[in-house]
């Protein structure tokens, strides 16, 4: 009951929907930035390599290069101050913290893209199988009646 | 009147503002509680307003706390205590206040019992700095070191910062800040920390700290 009552503090403060993005994606992330009082949207390009922590209070770090020098920053993923997160390309990946490509430079610091089918190609792929699966239930069932039928007889 | 409410630690998080800046808040369940009694100065000899906060089942209290719920039609509870008035208010008997009370409060403090810790060293206890790591300490490292003088005057001075046990004494944290009231769950949201474990009962009142 007592994190019940924790959880609806916390989700007052979190974001209803985070945009869905995964390790060793690169995204954009937009940042928002006051300067007196304009604000404007700062793009920060780079590969998501860990997340941790959860409900207000999970955080994303993103790592890219500048200038040859690795430069890593760590987002709260529901603070108001980030306005989006976009991926720009999925990588290949088989960790969920990619704290080695602190080591690598160069060429091998590449990650290999990963091709997702969209979300829409996936629900025609699993509609078309419950399809299948229905065609066959009910030719199943025809069979059996006639042969109960024929038992019957 | 003196603003003061029962309640109960649900837990620590965080909240995020408008602007982005993150809150270290604890989450409190503020209340109802129900006015047992009023202390007046004619009949007490001083003002204050005796709350309960959390039912308690009828078998398992007192025939004493049973009779003394059943004056103001309520159930026996867990925790009562009193909120000191400076002077007459306009509650009464059998009145049943909620989290709402804060509205218009900016700080409170905040009294219970803080977490109990045991027998503890005097480093943990009393903040003490313990002995070198090196240099010959032998098995000595977190020691007071001296207790006193010697020949005079023979003993051990009364008051002696020592080891002993920690904790679980009731403990009051000053003047923190009311970031957010949740009526509906009955929710206080203060920052930074309160006494006690989560589901500790508290004191919550209006700060009297300028």
């Amino acid at each position: 009951m007592q994190n019940r009552l924790l959880s609806v503090v916390e989700e007052s403060s979190m974001k209803p929907s985070v945009p869905k993005f995964d390790i060793g994606d690169t995204v954009d992330v937009h940042v928002r930035i006051l300067e007196g009082d304009k604000e404007r949207i700062q793009i920060y390009n780079g590969v998501v390599i860990a997340r941790s922590g959860s409900g207000t209070r999970e955080m994303f770090v993103v790592r890219r290069i500048v200038q040859g020098e690795g430069v890593e920053r760590k987002f709260p993923i529901h603070s108001p101050r980030i306005a989006d997160i976009v991926v720009k390309r999925s990588g290949k990946v088989r960790r969920a913290k990619l704290y080695y490509l602190r080591e690598r430079s160069g060429k091998s610091v590449r990650l290999k893209e990963r091709f997702t089918t969209s979300v829409a190609a996936t629900e025609a792929k699993a509609a078309a199988k419950a399809e299948r699966k229905a065609a066959k239930a009910a030719t199943k069932k025809a069979k059996a009646e006639a042969t109960a039928a024929a038992k019957a007889e | 009147m003196q603003v003061g409410l029962l309640g109960r630690k649900v837990g620590m998080t965080q909240i995020y503002q408008e602007d982005g800046t993150s809150v270290p808040v604890t989450v409190l369940e503020c209340g109802p509680c129900t006015v047992l009694l009023v202390r007046t100065e004619d009949r007490d000899g001083y003002h204050a307003v005796q709350l309960g906060f959390d039912d308690k089942k009828r078998k398992n209290a007192t025939q004493a706390e049973r009779g003394h719920a059943r004056k103001v039609n309520a159930e026996p509870k867990r925790y009562v205590r009193e909120v000191r008035q400076s002077g007459p208010t306009d509650v009464t008997e059998g009145q049943t206040l909620t989290v709402e009370l804060f509205k218009e409060i900016k700080h409170v403090d905040v009294t219970g019992t803080s977490k109990g810790r045991g027998f503890t060293g005097v480093i943990k206890r009393h903040g003490f700095r313990g002995l070198r790591a090196t240099h010959g300490v032998k098995r000595m490292h977190r020691h007071p070191g001296s207790s006193g003088p010697s020949a005079d005057p023979s003993r051990t001075l009364k008051g002696v910062r020592k080891p002993g046990h920690h904790g679980h004494a009731r403990s009051t944290v000053r003047n923190l800040q009311v970031v957010k009231i949740d009526a509906a769950n009955n929710l206080l949201l203060l920052r930074g920390a309160v006494p006690g474990p989560p589901g500790g009962y508290l004191t919550i009142r209006q700060t009297n700290k300028v």
